[in-house]
């Protein structure tokens, strides 16, 4: 347990992804089974363990200690579990001789019932030390938040078998914890294991984004085109009365979707993009999209407001059949008859784009018939469905970014390797009327421009800094003074909780205009009409 | 005589009337009683100072030779008079030199702490409780959730991260009198032979600390001449915090951020400060270390200072030992 715990301390505060990486297989080579396999799936969210309420816990504690002091110290660190782990009294006259492991812990948890729950969590409590007092916390009250993906997670596993990620994203939907069989596998003990599940994830195909000049170069017979549709990429799968629909990260998302999952009724593995509205009417736009996202349970009125359905682009198997190796021509007209026969509320086809030439098509990327199209997909009619992204055959074209000119107002410390440069930058425009303008704050971007611009600007705020707060300054912003940034961004979304009433997507630096005075930069009105087009 | 008329709260610091003299008064006064070198409480410019003889070298390394017109070295565990007041100094446990102040006078005696911790530390002698009638505390880490690990571990951890990131540089925060040296102890305890590189600002001190036989092993500068980016790659780097937001910190290899201090203990402080590996290693005591240290003193009232005074004035009032915080200004109450 207290390697477990030390981990989680580790990882939620190391910035680096590759740091991470290293963190964690250093974890699953060091520490033996079932631990690691335990702690891998609480990190990929497939540790099932009945939930402690809040409540619960806080009774716990002040059966234990005087509830004023309980009061003052979670005033203090402001997260329940952190406090609770912290003041929790060791019991008097004993002392812990025996720290007990991830699996004693795990395993205690799971037995226990729900009247004896908190019994035996108190117990728990009494024999960790701190840290792992904090870690049993959050496995029983859901949620670790360590800034670690599942994805991420199963990148360590494949750096430590040296194995493509790939292979165990198909592997994984068909184990179970404490994945003692795949550990075997990638420590060279035993055969690849061998999934009987069904319905398992397939690793999705992933497309480049289109180069200056890759086109000229590539032949437009060779390729179909279609929308590149902004809405979440999906994989429907259903086989032997099993179904599940797949994030492009290979997470089972039907709890959030139970609409299009009561509509899956066929045997089959499909590739798509979900999305909101009925297809045969009219399709939602990003911000409708938004609100079937991040939700614990959803309602029936949101259903019927947001219905969920499936723009389906690829079949990677059909009744059984594995289309894979086939090409995208014969995949296409496969997937057609058989979208055919879906209902039509909650399935569509994906239509292709009919263009001459390079040209054409440009100009209808430029001006694609619906908002939530966010450019065109190309994809190779001879080529088969390959994980990963492989270079060639599938090419994204994106719509051209938006940009504004904003000027700089705030910048903050970055993390890690950043630590020492202020690099995380607020930006705004100006509102209000002529002669008494403001900058209102539209955004916030921490990448985009280069290393040596990175410098320059750390420069800039160190030598304009008016006020600071903690790891944030404030940077000389007026009509006369105040750097101006371009900023690009995919889109803009109405914001209730931004001043300006707007929210920026995907904001990055795209040039520095040393050149441009401040009063020049973009009004916020420029904006408002984006909003409204 | 009441313990409020021995000793009382005033603007310049804690006084006592009897016999005309303050304990680490933050302004300039007559006759100043100094319990350690920290900076917010041996302040320079008073007319004379009494304080352990190391205590008045560490003062004079920072302030100068004359940083009082007249100085005179307490020694441990000798009673001095002070116009018919009693005065022993007893070792506090914080940092080279710490002493905590006893003043005695018809029947009564107080003791102030100073700042003071139980955990040992190879960096000074350990701290002795004295009994008495009012014990003066500091309440930095008075609550709860405050509870120290032993240094030894956090050191384990510090030399795990260098072992597992060899390509980058380990920047530990410090604070430069005390706290650093203690680190640099630490490791040399835990068998770690290779040279710690340190910021200019901690080279006096740890000098200091060297010619008062604690061993801290090679230490070099941390200066660009001294090595290039490769060089700092895998090595632990001491300096004070500050410097590490700065573009001082620019020279090291892919720094990981550690910082030794009590407050590490808070994950959310860690994470504001940018620090990605905190080690809990505190010159003040935790919540145990102060409860423990009241009981012990045997006293029948505590008055507390900076930190965190309603916690351990409330744990007192539930042992039944009459408490109220003593409101001095000019301390730091979030300095370790």
């Amino acid at each position: 347990m207290n390697r477990f715990a030390e981990l989680l301390d580790r990882l939620v505060l190391t910035p680096s992804r590759n740091s991470k990486l290293t963190l964690l297989t250093d974890y699953f080579r060091s520490v033996e089974d079932p631990d690691r396999g335990l702690a891998l799936a609480a990190i990929t969210g497939d540790l099932s363990i009945a939930a402690v309420k809040p409540a619960m816990l806080r009774a716990l504690v002040t059966e234990r200690m005087d509830p004023v002091l309980f009061g003052y110290s979670y005033d203090y660190v402001g997260d329940l579990a952190e406090t609770v782990s912290l003041v929790w009294p060791q019991p008097a006259g004993q002392i812990a001789n025996h720290a007990p492991t991830l699996a004693e812990v795990v395993g205690k948890l799971q037995a226990a019932s729900r009247s004896d729950g908190p019994k035996v969590l108190a117990r728990l409590l009494d024999s960790a030390s701190i840290s792992a007092r904090f870690a049993i916390i959050k496995l029983v009250t859901g949620g670790l938040r360590i800034g670690v993906s599942a994805r991420l997670a199963k990148q360590a596993l494949a750096d430590l078998g040296q194995v493509d990620v790939a292979e165990i994203e198909e592997l994984w939907h068909g184990l179970t914890p404490p994945y003692s069989e795949l550990f075997a596998w990638l420590e060279g003990r035993a055969e690849k294991p061998r999934s009987a599940a069904l319905a398992l994830f397939r690793p999705v195909m992933l497309s480049n984004a289109v180069d200056d000049g890759d086109l000229e170069k590539l032949d437009p017979a060779d390729y179909a085109a279609e929308w590149k549709w902004d809405g979440i990429r999906v994989q429907a799968v259903c086989e032997g009365g099993i179904r599940r629909l797949y994030s492009r990260t290979g997470d089972d998302v039907a709890g959030a979707f139970p609409d299009l999952a009561a509509a899956m009724d066929f045997e089959a593995a499909l590739d798509g993009e979900l999305l909101v509205g009925d297809p045969r009417e009219a399709t939602g736009t990003f911000s409708d999209l938004q609100q079937r996202l991040n939700r614990k349970s959803v309602s029936q009125k949101i259903q019927q407001q947001y219905p969920a359905f499936m723009r389906c682009y690829d079949a990677l198997q059909i009744n059984g059949e594995d289309l894979r190796a086939l090409s995208f021509a014969e995949r296409r007209t496969r997937l057609e008859t058989f979208v055919g026969s879906l209902d039509p509320s909650r399935f569509d086809l994906s239509p292709l784009v009919e263009y001459p030439d390079w040209e054409a098509l440009e100009r209808l990327r430029q001006a694609p018939p619906h908002p939530v199209i966010e450019g065109v997909m190309l994809k190779r009619w001879d080529s088969p469905y390959l994980a990963g992204r492989p270079k060639g055959p599938w090419f994204k074209w994106k719509r051209d970014p938006h940009t504004v000119d904003a000027v700089l107002m705030y910048a903050q410390r970055g993390h890690g390797k950043r630590s020492s440069f202020y690099s995380d930058y607020t930006f705004g425009v100006w509102a209000g009327p002529e002669g008494a303008e403001e900058l209102v704050p539209v955004g916030k971007a921490y990448f985009g421009f280069t290393d040596e611009e990175l410098r320059q600007i750390d420069k800039y705020v160190r030598d304009n800094t008016i006020e600071r707060f903690g790891p944030v300054r404030s940077v000389r912003a007026d009509r006369k003074n105040g750097l101006v940034l371009e900023v690009a961004f995919e889109g803009l979304n109405r914001s209730t909780r931004h001043k300006s009433g707007v929210a920026m997507r995907f904001p990055r630096i795209s040039r520095l205009r040393w050149d441009k005075p401040a009063a020049e930069a973009d009004r916020i009105e420029t904006l408002q009409a984006l909003l409204d087009s | 005589m009441r313990a409020s008329d021995l000793l009382k709260s005033r603007p310049e610091g804690l006084f006592c009337p009897p016999g005309d003299f303050f304990i680490d008064p933050v302004r300039p006064v007559g006759r100043a009683l100094i319990t350690h070198g920290h900076s917010d409480h041996a302040r320079s410019g008073h007319r004379s100072v009494l304080a352990t003889r190391q205590t008045l070298d560490i003062m004079g390394l920072r302030y100068g030779e004359d940083f009082a017109g007249t100085t005179q070295a307490a020694v441990l565990g000798e009673t001095i008079d002070i116009n018919g007041v009693s005065v022993t100094f007893h070792p506090a446990g914080h940092v080279l030199g710490s002493a905590q102040i006893a003043v005695e006078h018809q029947g009564m005696r107080i003791v102030a702490s100073g700042d003071y911790k139980r955990q040992k530390d190879a960096t000074c002698q350990p701290f002795e409780p004295v009994p008495c009638d009012v014990f003066i505390t500091e309440a930095t880490f008075g609550l709860p959730v405050f509870r120290h690990p032993p240094d030894s571990a956090e050191i384990g951890r510090l030399l795990k991260s260098a072992a597992q990131f060899p390509e980058r540089s380990h920047l530990v925060g410090a604070y430069a009198l005390g706290k650093a040296q203690r680190v640099m102890r630490l490791l040399r305890d835990a068998g770690y032979d290779r040279p710690v590189y340190i910021h200019g600002a901690l080279a006096k001190l740890s000098e200091y600390y060297q010619s008062q036989g604690i061993d801290l092993g090679a230490l070099q500068p941390a200066t660009v001449e001294s090595g290039s980016k490769a060089d700092f790659a895998g090595a632990i780097v001491v300096g004070p915090p500050a410097a590490f937001a700065d573009r001082w910190a620019r020279r090291f290899a892919d720094p990981i951020s550690c910082f030794a201090s009590g407050w590490m203990r808070i994950r959310q402080r860690a994470k504001q400060g940018g620090v990605e590996l905190p080690l809990i290693i505190s010159d003040h005591g935790d919540w145990d270390e102060l409860t423990e240290t009241i009981k012990e003193t045997g006293a029948g009232e505590v008055w507390v200072t900076h930190g965190r005074e309603e916690a351990l004035v409330r744990w007192c009032e539930l042992e039944g030992i009459a408490a109220r915080p003593l409101h001095l200004v000019g301390y730091e109450d979030e300095g370790d």
